[in-house]
This record gives structure tokens, sequence and C-alpha cells, in this order.
């Protein structure tokens, strides 16, 4: 999709959503969804037309951990570290992720394929530890299992 | 406008269609495809049993939300008259295995069943011992019926408690119903439902309905299993909600690590529009109530009600101070009434079964059942439904199985990061909100993590310090402050770097945070490590005193060695270490480089003969 095309489908949620109660974060969740993270232009472009002062767009999308103000990896890697995960060994798996990606958790592979993510408990707690890579959910997972996962990709 | 008749007429229909009762007359088959279940691969099972079964009559094929057992995954049951079967562990070729024999030729497939797997003389889930002591309130469609399908809600009663309120209930019987039933609030702190709506009672030109669905607990999974298995019981109960305070708009605010539940709700939502059970003029009744969702973006602090009423206003999820209470001042400086799926859950079958009905579980300051997600180092992890006042002990051996590979049990930890651990001193505790607080930690909203010798319980108050401060929203001094400080000396004692007056110092900063903070995560972040300070005491000054990790946990004071009377000489170590710190010749002991090693452990899980150890 080009810029322009990303812009109007924004505007017209923007659209929608203007005479709502509440509307910025609905507004910036489907901007995401759209732009894959929230640059400095796409935030002015919610802040003019929501009529919202940009620091205050600027402060909802640094509030919340899912609101990415850089560039995703083409594949989003998130390790659940909840309690479950980490009792059974959590940690470990994401040093071993750290190692294997030649990244520091929350920052994206050189070849921007991995975007490595520590994340909050996934609710999948009978299967811990879990792992996430997109929307395929691994459970039960294996230190040694890592390599052959992350090929698939 | 639909009516109780025509909720009666869909009833009795889907019962027969989808074969949903004991006086079945074909094949029920069902698919656990709750969140756990997908992930364990049942999509492909589900498409195997439709696509194999389109030409067969009196067979259906339907997915229903989590059937309980999370280790036992993907499982699939199958109802034939009065009779039940669960199989387990299921794969394609094993389900189509039970399509043949079993769905086609009418003979069970004894090797797959849960009983063969659990090595017990049971066909189906209900049979397990560890099944049998559970009460299911909440749950009681999770698993059973298809969430995405309303009728098999309405089939088994559901908005039948709706149909009572708005034809013969007023508004002041509601909440006299709620408040002699006894039910409070299953987000964890306990407070009495009624009486929340009671105080939302007053006049105002708009009120609000918010159901707090932001589990964001870790380790807590009872919401999702809810919203995933049975959405329907929570719009019922929101719909009760709004009728009595006199609401015409809901919110339903879910957190955004839930997709599918987001995306059952929303099936939900539409599907009960369309009937007349949302919307303008409920069931003929003049009473107009729509739900809508509101996705959390990632923080936890707005599991919290003041923080969650500010991010559904589309701010900055920063709690407030109270009073106010949302009962005067909520989303939009309107009244509101604000409660967990889980109560809301327990609402509508109060409302058609009654009061005696519900007290008669439970114990007398806390009625009914508590779901719990049992999860960590537990044999059958899943979600357990008990009564209030079933003991630690029970659900722990009894339900969960006891602790695996022979280990021992140390603690147990209930509501997250605001709660605490209850020791093995306190197993035989009745679990209720009066008891654990005694003990000090709380009901929570129902995370029950497990923890066995081998783990440290410095480094799990460490942990969860490390979750609050990140979490912390940085409004109030005491949290965004005090809470880094007391996760600095947690990290000193876990590195081996601890002082002597470490321990006096994170009780004195525990207690203040608790007294100062200005909400819920703030006074209550403390709790772990108050908590084991209390019960472990000890481990903390080995850490500090002795530079030792007792449990071999904290990985600045251990190392890992081979054993050399046991090293087979195999290789199989050196080839996994990935920083190539092993060496040693083929058939000789191998050593390691302690210089290059990283503990990471991966030689001693690949060690076939257990001759690594750690210290």
């Amino acid at each position: 999709m080009s810029d322009k095309a990303k812009y109007d489908e924004l505007q017209s949620f923007i659209d929608e959503m203007k005479n709502e109660k509440g509307p910025l974060m609905p507004v910036m969740q489907k901007a995401q969804d759209i732009f894959g993270y929230l640059p400095f232009d796409v935030q002015k472009f919610i802040a003019l037309g929501l009529d919202v002062p940009l620091t205050e767009v600027y402060g909802v999308a640094t509030f919340y951990s899912q609101f990415n103000l850089e560039k995703q990896g083409e594949h989003s890697l998130s390790l659940c570290l909840g309690t479950a995960c980490y009792v059974k060994g959590a940690q470990t798996l994401l040093d071993r992720l750290e190692q294997e990606l030649k990244v520091k958790t929350g920052d994206t592979t050189k070849d921007g394929k991995f975007t490595l993510i520590g994340t909050r408990c996934l609710g999948c707690c009978g299967l811990a530890p879990v792992m996430m890579i997109d929307d395929d959910v691994y459970g039960q997972v294996k230190a040694d299992e890592i390599p052959e996962i992350l090929k698939k990709y | 406008m639909i009516t109780k008749k025509d909720l009666d007429k869909i009833k009795a229909a889907t019962l027969t269609e989808n074969y949903l009762d004991d006086s079945r007359e074909g094949i029920r088959v069902t698919v656990g495809m709750a969140t756990c279940g997908i992930a364990a691969g049942a999509k492909p099972l589900f498409r195997l049993l439709k696509e194999g079964t389109a030409d067969l009559e009196k067979v259906e094929v339907k997915m229903v939300g989590c059937i309980g057992s999370c280790r036992l995954e993907p499982m699939i049951e199958v109802y034939e008259g009065s009779k039940r079967t669960t199989y387990v562990f299921m794969t394609p070729e094993k389900c189509q295995k039970v399509l043949d024999e079993h769905i086609k030729g009418g003979k069970v497939v004894t090797e797959y069943t849960i009983g063969a797997a659990d090595k017990e003389n049971a066909s189906s889930i209900t049979e397990m011992s560890y099944f049998k002591s559970q009460k299911r309130i909440v749950l009681r469609n999770c698993g059973t019926i298809d969430p995405e399908n309303i009728d098999e809600y309405i089939a088994r009663g559901g908005y039948e408690a709706l149909d009572k309120v708005l034809t013969s209930m007023s508004k002041e019987d509601v909440v006299n119903t709620l408040l002699s039933s006894g039910l409070r609030g299953r987000g964890g702190a306990g407070f009495p439902t009624g009486l929340k709506w009671k105080f939302t009672m007053a006049e105002a030109d708009q009120k609000y309905v918010v159901c707090n669905a932001d589990e964001g607990d870790p380790g807590a999974f009872m919401n999702r299993s809810v919203l995933e298995g049975d959405p329907h019981a929570l719009l019922e109960a929101m719909a009760i909600a709004g009728y009595t305070i006199g609401a015409t708009i809901g919110y339903i605010y879910i957190r955004a690590e839930y997709p599918l539940a987001v995306e059952r709700l929303k099936i939900a939502i539409k599907q009960a529009e369309d009937k007349g059970l949302l919307g303008k003029n409920i069931m003929g009744s003049g009473v107009d109530f729509t739900i809508e969702l509101r996705l959390g973006a990632g923080a936890f602090v707005c599991g919290e009600e003041t923080a969650l009423i500010a991010s559904i206003e589309g701010e900055r999820g920063e709690p407030r101070p109270k009073p106010p209470f949302p009962s005067q001042s909520g989303v939009f400086g309107k009244p509101t009434v604000i409660n967990n799926v889980g109560t809301f859950a327990n609402i509508p079958q109060i409302i058609v079964k009654g009061v005696d009905w519900f007290k008669s579980t439970g114990t007398e300051k806390s009625s009914g059942t508590k779901v719990f997600a049992l999860g960590g180092k537990i044999s059958n992890p899943g979600l357990v439904e008990v009564p209030m006042g079933t003991t630690l002990r029970d659900i722990i051996y009894n339900m969960g199985g006891g602790i695996p590979n022979g280990k021992k049990f140390k603690a147990a930890q209930t509501g997250g990061p605001s709660g605490g651990c209850i020791p093995v001193d306190h197993i035989d505790t009745p679990i209720d909100y009066d008891s654990l607080a005694e003990i000090g930690t709380m009901m929570g909203s129902g995370g029950l993590i497990i923890m066995d010798e081998d783990n440290c319980m410095v480094d799990i108050a460490r942990y969860f310090l490390d979750f609050t401060v990140d979490e912390s929203c940085g409004k109030c001094v005491p949290c965004r402050i005090g809470t880094k400080r007391m996760l600095e000396i947690l990290e000193r004692i876990t590195t081996s770097k601890g002082k002597a007056d470490d321990i006096s110092k994170l009780k004195e900063l525990g207690k203040n945070i608790k007294l100062t903070a200005l909400c819920g995560l703030g006074q209550t972040a403390p709790n772990p490590v108050l908590s084991t300070i209390r019960y472990f005491e000890q481990e903390y000054e080995t850490h500090i005193k002795e530079h030792k990790c007792p449990a071999g946990s904290c990985q600045a004071m251990i190392a890992y060695f081979i054993e050399a009377e046991k090293c087979i000489g195999c290789g199989l170590c050196a080839r996994k270490c990935p920083v190539d710190a092993i060496s040693g010749e083929k058939k000789q002991p191998h050593k390691i480089d302690r210089s290059k090693c990283i503990k990471c452990g991966a030689c001693m899980e690949a060690c076939p003969v257990d001759a690594i150890y750690k210290r």
C-alpha cells in the first residue's frame, strides 16, 4: 500500500471516530495496524485529525508498551516472561535468543527479520515456557529447539 | 422483538439439533479451541473432523473453549447418549483413527483417552479424580458450548436471567439479591458486588457499566478462558447491570494480548444485537444497552480501576486518587460500575438459581467458587474451579497432581505482583479472601503459581519487583522511586553483592511504600518482597552472608561442574555449548572452562548420564 493510501485509510477511520467519546487510543491502534509503527509524522497527523495536542498523542504513545515508535522487524518474536514461564526457565530462553539473534531484548536484528520482545503473560501458562512468533504460539520450548524454530522464518 | 417464548424455542431446537444434552440422538464432537488448544495444534484437527464427517448424518462437530487441562492439549471430545469420551494429545493421525473407529465405528479408542494418558480407569475428563472435586459455576459452559454460537448459550439457559430481571425484578430486587448472595469481587480485592452496584444507583444523566478484562497478572488466565469459552455470560451480566443501575452503555476493557478473546467478543456482541438481546429496547422492555470494546495496549496498571477509566477515555493510563470512587465519578466523570470478568460471570446464575443455591457453596464470608490458573511446577497445570475454602493442599496434590520430577513443594504464589507466597507450613489454610489476607497474601485474580525447591525466593521477589518497576506509571514518588530502590537492593542480593542491612532496608521501604503510594499497584508492590522475607528470611541471609543461593538459581552464585567419574566422554555437552566452553578427548572426562561459561545450562540438559551439576 502506498503512503497516500495508508494516510487515506487512517483519515477515514479518524472521521468515523471523531465524534465518539475517547477516540485517541482506538485511532492510534488503527494507525499502528496500518503503518506497523507510529512515526512522528503519523502522530502529527493524528493530533491534527482529532484536534488534540501532539504532546498528548506522544504521551499516550510512550505510555503503552504496545505502541512502537520505531520500525519493527518483519517478524515479531515474543518470549513470554509471565510468572509461570519464568519459574520454568524463560530467562534462559531469552538469553539464548539474544545470543542466537545477536540483539538485545526490544531490538530488531540487523537484517530486519526479527524484533525480540520480552512480553507480558500471554495466558498460555499451561504450556510454559511459551514463545510466540507473529501469530504462531510455541509451547514448552527448550533452548536447544530455538535454532530449529528460527530457521522456519 | 425476542421474548422468553423465543428463547425457549431456540433452546429446545438447539438442544436437539446440536445434540447438546444427554437425550441426544446423534453424536456431538467437540474440539478445544481456546488459545492453548490452538497453540497445541487444534485447528487442523477441527478441519479434519469437519471434512471427515461432512457426509455423515447425525454427527455435529463443534469448536469449544478451554476444557481446562492445558497440558493435555489438543483435546477432542465425543458425546453419544449420556456417554462422554475425552481424547488427549491428539494428532491428525490419532484424530483420523478416532474418526474411523469411534465416530464411524462406535468403538472407543481406549489408548488415546484421558484415562489412558493419566493412568486412571476413566474415559472422560469428568470421571477423572482431579476433576471430581471441582465445582463449575463460572466455567460451566467453557469447553462445552460453541462460544461463537449464541444459540448454544441460550440452549444452556442463557439470557434467562436477563429476561427474569427485565420482566419480574425491580432494580432494588437485583441489588438485594446480589447483596444477600455474598458475591465478592473476583478481581482480587473481594469488595461486595451488590454494594458496588448500590452505590451507583443515585440519579444521573448518564452512567456506565465497565467490565475489567485487563487480566494483567502474569500467570493468570481465568478471564481469558471465560472470554474465549463463554462470552455471552459476560454480556448478559453486563446488560443486567445496565438495567439495574440505569446505564445505557457498557465498555469491555480487554488487553490486546488476547486477540482471540477480542474476536469472540466481537462475534458475541453482534449476535446478541441481532437477536435483540443487546441494543435498543432489549426484549421489548424499553431498556437500552449497548456494549463497546476498548483494547488495552500493554500497560499492567490499567487493571487498576481508575487507570482503566483513564485509558477508556483515551488518556495515559494513570490512576487517579480515590475518592471520588468510580461509583460517583467514573468514566467521563459519570457514575460507573466496574467489575471483573469472573464477577460478572457468576451473576446470571445467581439470578436464575437463587441466593440459597449460590450460598450453599463456599464459606460463610466468601460464598461461591473461585477459578484458579494453576501453573509453574505442577504436574497438571490448567484451570481449576473450586469452592471457596478449599485448601491449597487439596488444589496442589489432588487436582494439580503434585510437584513433578519428585521435587519438594516450596511455596505457592497468589495475587501476582500484588500478592505474596504461601509456604508449606500454611498449605492447609482454607483459600478464601480473609484467610489469605491473614497469612500475608491475597486472593488476587486467581493466578496460582507453584514453586519447588529449585526456585529461589529472593529471585522470585526480584522478578516481581522488576515487573512492578517496569509497569509503574511514574505518577507518584513512592512507587516510581521506592520500588526502584527495592529492586536495586534485590538485584544486589541476587548477584552476591548484598549488604548486612539490606533486609531491614527492604522491610522499611516496603512498609512506607504500602502506606503512601497512590494506587493499588504501588500499595501492593512490596507484598511479594515482604511475604518472602516473612517466610524465607533465612534464604535472604544465606545470599547476603554466605554468598550462596540455596536453590541454585541465582546465576552469579553458581557454577557448572562435570563429575569426572560419571562422564562418559560422549561430547554431547561440548556440541551443545553455545560458547565452546567445554573441551575434552573422546571417551575421556570433559571439562568446563569457567571463564568462558555463560551458565546457560544447555550442557546439563544435554548430558545423557547426569554427570553435570551446578553448585
